[in-house]
């Protein structure tokens, strides 16, 4: 079955919306910030735009319905993520000097 | 192969790519459409059959808890795993972090980021214990409140000195309150077994009202261990990494 004809047949449980105001800024935001984190190089300043991205994520996950999955992206992505990278930097830093 | 064909090997596989990625876009279904059968069939009968109206945490702690306890011990098996590769080999000696260029001063902690860190401490603390304990009635769940409850501990270390942290954070005390998240988890599961029941079988009293905080049988329970488990793997994991960095061990010849 080719996937074009896929879609035809499925059944929808919902009736199809289009997303708000919210989630399409959002989406361009996160598209926005994860681009901003591959063009930082410099990997200190790489993880404070990480951890900003980690925030943009979570605010997705809010507009498109799942306050579970903020919450957990809140912790690991915004504080815990960049934590371990910056003591990992810190420690590969201090070896190269 | 010279950079020409390369380049048209490159140009023939993006192409082939860029097709199938757009012929792949026209087939995805509307937004807010869900294909499948078992949403709609959880949301309509779970809150009826588990008194839980969290019915996240319904999923993850009573109608699939075997995969979350699959994931509960990727996490152990990843602190475990960040203790054994950093642990005290014999002919490695420990010595007190010192600033490596004798020219400069370390920097102080600002009494700013002191301050913002002590007020949040307790918010932090409450929040986390909340979210672990109240995954029967809200969109939480051990998890979230258990990562919570280690950014705390990092609230603490932020504040303060390392050894402050070292001190309410004994490794030997989270490595035990690591053990007995994971284990409680499999054990509820296990009670279930010697009650001839299957295994994870929501075998407590579910409680008289939806939303209660004592409705919801082992889910609650369950979330509770998960979230002592997440928050001391956590702890275990950046307490590790910190000696690392402020410790510096170096190998004895």
């Amino acid at each position: 079955m080719s996937m074009s004809g896929c879609a035809a047949v499925i059944p929808h449980s919902a009736p199809l919306g289009l997303m708000n105001v919210l989630q399409v800024t959002i989406l361009i935001l996160v598209a926005a910030g994860a681009t901003a984190v591959v063009l930082v190089r410099d990997p200190v300043r790489q993880v404070i735009a990480l951890s900003v991205y980690g925030v943009l994520l979570a605010v997705l996950f809010l507009a498109f319905q799942a306050p579970d999955v903020t919450l957990s992206e809140l912790t690991v992505g915004a504080v815990v993520v960049p934590l371990l990278l910056l003591l990992t930097l810190a420690k590969v830093r201090r070896r190269e000097e | 192969m010279n950079p020409a064909v390369r380049r048209w090997v490159f140009v023939a596989g993006a192409a082939g790519l860029a097709a199938f990625y757009l012929w792949g876009l026209t087939g995805l279904p509307g937004f807010g459409s869900y294909p499948g059968p078992y949403g709609d069939i959880i949301n309509r009968v779970a809150v009826a059959q588990t008194n839980a109206t969290g019915v996240v945490s319904a999923v993850n702690f009573a109608y699939r808890a075997f995969d979350t306890l699959g994931e509960e011990f990727i996490l152990f098996a990843a602190a475990v795993g960040v203790s054994v590769v950093l642990r005290h080999l014999r002919g490695e000696r420990q010595r007190p972090a010192r600033d490596e260029s004798m020219d400069r001063n370390v920097a102080p902690t600002s009494d700013a980021i002191r301050m913002v860190s002590l007020i949040l401490v307790g918010p932090t603390l409450v929040m986390g214990w909340y979210l672990a304990t109240h995954a029967q009635t809200s969109p939480s769940g051990g998890f979230q409140g258990g990562v919570m409850l280690a950014t705390a501990f990092i609230l603490i270390y932020l504040a303060g000195e390392f050894l402050v942290f070292e001190r309410i954070s004994p490794l030997a005390a989270i490595d035990a309150a690591e053990a007995v998240g994971a284990g409680g988890f499999a054990a509820i599961g296990v009670s279930a077994v010697a009650m001839g029941l299957p295994y994870l079988t929501n075998f407590l009293p579910l409680g008289s009202r939806p939303g209660a905080v004592s409705s919801s049988g082992t889910i609650a329970l369950i979330s509770f261990f998960v979230g002592i488990e997440v928050a001391a793997a956590f702890v275990v994991i950046v307490s590790e990494l910190l000696e690392q960095t402020l410790l510096s061990r170096q190998e004895s010849r």
